[in-house]
């Protein structure tokens, strides 16, 4: 019983200890532009989710070994989300307010996006949603502090279906032809349905919707379906272990991997490296990068992080899809900031509102982004108060068996059908949580 | 028609995959009387080691045939399984004796957080490869009947066969040795085994360690299909209404539990799913045995539950 | 010597069957009430409200709901989540689809169809018993699941099968601040609690515990287990529906289904065990240590300084490995260690 009584004695204050130790700390005058960084390193999307994470702080490491962003260095905090909402605003509360005030969250989830759209315009903080995240806010009028920066769901599957027209011969040529999309059942893969059942209507072919139970491992039953249907293209909105086992019952159905494409969240390689040979012909979207060991920026990386033993992760995976996405994603933020700081305070750290207006009015040009080392990688991104998409071109690049290799063109997503969908979708959010739009004199804020 | 055929097929050795999973519930719940949840955990973790020292030890050793490399790896996840039974039961099993039910249920649910954090952290959470040389490509059968031919998966048939198999095994096993004869008496009755002198402990650590080996069985198989990472786990909660459908303490009731379950649930994911929009598998297979227990509250096989009042 | 009921006489029936009979328990919990009420929302950091006091209520409402199921009627549940998420997606549903509806009450109507799902699946409870109902009731957890990604009137038609609630206002009092949520939930924490204690004391909760022991013998002395099965799961899952209402629109604001998956059954299950089966007080308990362990020791580890994929592990780990310490050191759960140390604090200086 003694014994008993101690150890309980011992947990309890330990946990009335540690309760104290979690507030964050007191505010101290902030040196550094703290970046909080929210990954998932474990859990059944983390062989996704680690590349990212590794590409995203590793940039941050390398602008620190460059001097930082005009003299002012970078601090950043790993918090782990597991891809779960309630975790990822956990983090966001347990991070927002630390070292001076956090200056970007990028949740890489649909699921905590949706949750921290919420809680960010309250907190006055940026969120970019680079490739997810709601695919109405690139209405920068009525979301002004969310960015999804270089692609939102729609503009993906917008891209998709014009490459398959051209595959196609001509977008009359799609009548009468069947695409199936298999999506993880969540906000992520139910987001494109919108535009695909818009596309379909307009382009006249038949829309197959086949929902895959998260985490998306068992998907023997979808495939039999596939293999029914036969559909003349599959499209894969899958993350995590969901993309390989797409692939696998792909192979054990014997559905020909040349005919499935992939949204730019399931064309990696972790994805199709368990699959090998049998993935070999799979297509997936890239926006605007994909596997770059050549590129310039990965080179620089190579030399100043990894060489000097500051490297995230293994040296192998740097310049891979997905490591390129998260340190895109970084870039992005870290622009962002040094355009602010061109307005505000040139060397010093800026508040997180200032951000916002950086990533406002961010303008990479073509030459600037060759100087940071992203030539043949990137085209420009130039957003404005009502559009914060930025740029919506992207490729599609195909798995040869051992790498990724661009298979098409550049693509630039059609507003046509897009613009109608986002101007419906935000004005219904707005009405729903009677939220006026901005006015026009807002953005020179 | 072909398409139906096909469909039933694919449930059928679904099925028996499920019911591979099930065995392991089956085996410990007999034997100790502990509905154990860590079985999903289980399953991961030995699947992990698997495919890890697979890995590894070649490396070390500088062998380069897989043949050599499963089997070493397959040795050394057993040796893993084993520790851990032994380990389980001297620190969670062996102090919970006598208490009730959910008590245990809720201890073996924290072995299964352990293992999960254990299991990630010794070998990583990236997705590992399980490659037992199974051919992946379909083949089609009777293609002259049917247009198309009906599709059979001839990794699923090889892994259909391995767990028939496996249990064929099993059955022989308690049957025809001692230790399983040991293991009948103790599932019977624990205080009689224990009068007539069957150590308890040992027996338990031999069940534990029988439904490790039963799981690493089906992390090898399932981790060669699905490829080995955390969602793995998952799988047990597809297997749990093949344990309640067929009785938590029968082992042929695990597998025709496992065939109902796999046919049923793959049937009405294609068959009746695209009215509902799709997705209605796992919840299919839970109210099927729900609908099941209704008419038979233990479970097809399973033992009455005589309340004594 | 000071926890002693000496010289406390009870003239009146009224007295004799108050909760708290014995003076210095009521000036406890009276403390307790006007150091939560009035002294947390002035001193506590935002930080804590959010993340540690927000969450910490409204899950023991949740804990409290399941509590009275399994600890006081001895009906394993794993479809807690499912049932959260009904009362989430109704109360959603009253207050978006109707202008000006009142959140109080879309948030209790929430609970009312989560009453309704409840009895439904709790019907099979009438014939299986044991872990085979535990099992059985992972069928309403998954339909739920499965239910709000797919039906999209449940969602008023959101693309993404996500929504979100904003501008919470209770009689012209909006409610947005930190402080003004905590308060909210705390209010129906503290009326919840106060039923539910006087609802196991009733003859209701007799049955309950009579079905819980030995249901044959509690049918054979007249106790009707339809009747009193089939309460225990409409009101668990009243309670369960609020406290889902109260997740999604108080802490999350925004919420798909994920929020309300199985995770989420099994940790209200082992909040119920560990705080103690069949107590109310255990359900506090258990809410708070299930709350607040995963986020002390994510801190810890964050302030030893591990990578974050190892600390998430060995956060992993170390509350798989508490619970199981906890289950061997005390089965009963926290509840039977606060009444024991109650019952030393009788006696106290005395050793007996």
């Amino acid at each position: 019983m003694k014994l008993k009584s101690l150890a309980l004695a011992a947990a309890i204050a330990f946990a009335g200890l540690s309760t104290a130790l979690t507030s964050p700390a007191a505010f101290a005058q902030a040196k550094e532009q703290f970046f909080p960084v929210l990954v998932y390193r474990t859990g059944a999307y983390a062989p996704n989710g680690v590349p990212f994470a590794n590409g995203y702080v590793d940039y941050l490491k390398y602008i620190n070994a460059k001097g930082g962003i005009n003299g002012v260095k970078i601090s950043y905090e790993e918090c782990e989300t597991g891809y779960a909402t309630d975790k990822g605003v956990e983090c966001y509360e347990r991070l927002k307010g630390k070292n001076g005030g956090a200056t970007v969250f990028q949740p890489l989830s649909t699921g905590i996006t949706f949750a921290l759209t919420d809680k960010a315009p309250g907190d006055k903080i940026p969120l970019i949603t680079s490739g997810y995240g709601r695919a109405d806010t690139v209405d920068g009028m009525a979301f002004k502090w969310n960015f999804p920066l270089l692609g939102t769901y729609w503009t993906g599957a917008d891209i998709l279906i014009q490459h398959l027209a051209k595959k196609e011969g001509g977008a009359d040529k799609l009548k009468g032809k069947k695409i199936a999309l298999v999506y993880h059942d969540s906000p992520y893969g139910k987001e494109p349905i919108p535009l695909l059942q818009e596309r379909a209507k307009h382009n006249g072919f038949e829309l197959q919707l086949l929902p895959v139970t998260a985490p998306g491992v068992e998907q023997k039953a979808t495939w039999l379906q596939v293999r029914q249907s036969r559909p003349d293209y599959v499209l894969l909105w899958g993350w995590g272990v969901m993309n390989s086992a797409a692939l696998k019952e792909a192979v054990a159905t014997g559905y020909p991997r040349e005919k499935m494409y992939g949204v730019w969240w399931s064309g990696a390689e972790p994805d199709v490296k368990d699959v090998g040979a049998g993935a070999k012909g799979y297509n997936a979207l890239a926006m605007q990068h994909g596997a770059e060991p050549n590129a310039k920026i990965v080179q620089d990386i190579l030399k100043e992080v990894h060489g000097k033993g500051q490297g995230t992760g293994p040296k192998e995976e740097v310049g891979q899809v997905l490591y390129m996405r998260g340190m895109i994603a970084s870039m992005l933020a870290v622009e962002g900031v040094r355009r602010a700081q061109e307005r505000f305070a040139k060397g010093k750290v800026i508040t997180a509102e200032q951000a916002r207006w950086g990533f406002e009015n961010l303008a990479l040009d073509q030459k600037k982004l060759d100087a940071l080392g992203f030539a043949g990688v990137m085209r420009p991104v130039s957003t404005s108060c009502a559009d914060h998409l930025g740029s919506s071109w992207a490729r599609i690049h195909t798995w040869d068996g051992s790498k990724w290799a661009f298979s098409s063109d550049w693509y630039e997503a059609d507003d046509s059908l897009i613009k109608p969908l986002v101007k419906a979708s935000s004005e219904k959010y707005a009405n729903e949580k009677k939220i006026a739009r901005r006015a026009p004199a807002d953005c020179q804020s | 028609m072909a398409f139906f055929l096909e469909t039933l097929i694919g449930g059928l050795m679904t099925g028996m995959l499920y019911a591979l999973v099930a065995l392991g519930f089956v085996l410990i719940f007999k034997a100790s009387g502990v509905f154990n949840f860590a079985q999903g955990a289980m399953v991961l973790f030995a699947a992990l080691a698997m495919a890890r020292f697979s890995e590894w030890i070649p490396a070390l050793l500088g062998t380069e045939s897989k043949l050599v490399a499963n089997l070493l790896g397959f040795a050394a996840a057993m040796v893993v399984m084993i520790a851990s039974a032994w380990l389980i039961e001297r620190l969670v099993l062996g102090k919970l004796v006598n208490q009730e039910g959910i008590t245990l249920l809720m201890a073996t649910l924290g072995i299964t957080y352990f293992l999960d954090g254990f299991g990630q952290t010794v070998f990583g959470s990236d997705i590992y490869k399980i490659d037992l040389g199974l051919p992946k490509d379909p083949v089609f059968l009777l293609e002259s009947v049917f247009q198309g031919g009906i599709l059979v998966s001839q990794e699923d048939l090889v892994a259909a066969l391995i767990a028939a198999a496996l249990v064929a095994v099993l059955a022989a096993f308690f049957q025809y040795t001692s230790t399983g004869r040991a293991l009948r008496a103790v599932a019977d009755d624990h205080q009689a085994a224990q009068s007539i002198g069957i150590p308890l402990k040992r027996i338990w650590v031999i069940v534990w360690s029988v439904a490790g080996f039963v799981a690493l069985v089906a992390g090898m198989i399932w981790g060669s299909k699905l490829g080995v990472q955390f969602s793995l786990s998952l799988v047990a909660l597809k297997a749990l209404p093949v344990v309640i459908l067929g009785g938590l303490t029968s082992v042929p009731g695990a597998i025709i539990g496992g065939l109902i379950i796999g046919v049923g649930e793959k049937l009405s994911e294609v068959f009746i799913g695209p009215y509902f929009g799709g997705g209605i598998e796992i919840w299919f297979a839970y109210v099927l045995a729900l609908v099941f227990l209704l008419v038979r509250p233990q479970g097809l096989f399973g033992e009455k539950i005589i309340d004594r009042v | 010597m000071l926890y002693r009921e000496n010289g406390q006489f009870k003239t009146s029936y009224a007295a004799d069957q108050q909760i708290f009979p014995i003076i210095q328990d009521r000036v406890l919990i009276v403390a307790m009430l006007v150091v939560a009420f009035v002294v947390v929302p002035l001193v506590a950091p935002e930080y804590l409200f959010r993340a540690i006091l927000i969450p910490f209520l409204i899950l023991s409402l949740a804990a409290l709901g399941l509590n009275i199921l399994v600890g006081y009627c001895g009906q394993i549940s794993l479809g807690t989540g499912g049932f959260m998420a009904v009362g989430a997606y109704a109360a959603y549903n009253f207050f978006v689809r109707i202008d000006g509806f009142p959140v109080v009450v879309a948030i209790l109507l929430g609970g009312a169809c989560a009453t309704v799902v409840g009895v439904l699946f709790g019907i099979p409870s009438l014939r299986i018993k044991g872990l085979y109902l535990a099992v059985a009731t992972l069928a309403a957890q998954f339909f739920t699941d499965w239910a709000f990604l797919r039906i999209k009137w449940f969602t008023n038609d959101s693309s993404s099968g996500s929504v979100s609630v904003s501008s919470l206002q209770v009689a012209g009092w909006t409610i947005d601040t930190p402080a003004e949520k905590y308060l909210f939930c705390l209010m129906f924490l503290a009326v919840f609690g106060l039923l539910a204690k006087n609802l196991v004391r009733s003859h209701i909760g007799r049955e309950w515990m009579a079905i819980r022991d030995m249901d044959v013998a509690a049918a054979v002395i007249g106790i009707r287990p339809v009747y009193a099965k089939l309460t225990a799961f409409a009101v668990s899952s009243f309670i369960v529906g609020v406290a889902g209402a109260l997740w999604g629109f108080v802490h999350l604001g925004s919420w798909e289904p994920a929020a309300f998956n199985i995770d989420r059954s099994f940790q209200l299950l082992f909040m119920v065990i560990i705080g103690g089966l069949g107590s109310i007080m255990g359900s506090f308990f258990g809410a708070a240590f299930i709350v607040i362990l995963p986020i002390a020791l994510d801190n810890l580890t964050v302030a030893v300084g591990l990578n974050t994929a190892l600390a998430s592990h060995l956060t992993f780990m170390v509350f798989g490995g508490l619970i199981v310490f906890f289950l061997i050191v005390e089965p009963h759960g926290i509840a039977r260690l606060w009444s024991m140390g109650k019952e030393k604090l009788r006696l106290w200086p005395f050793p007996h």
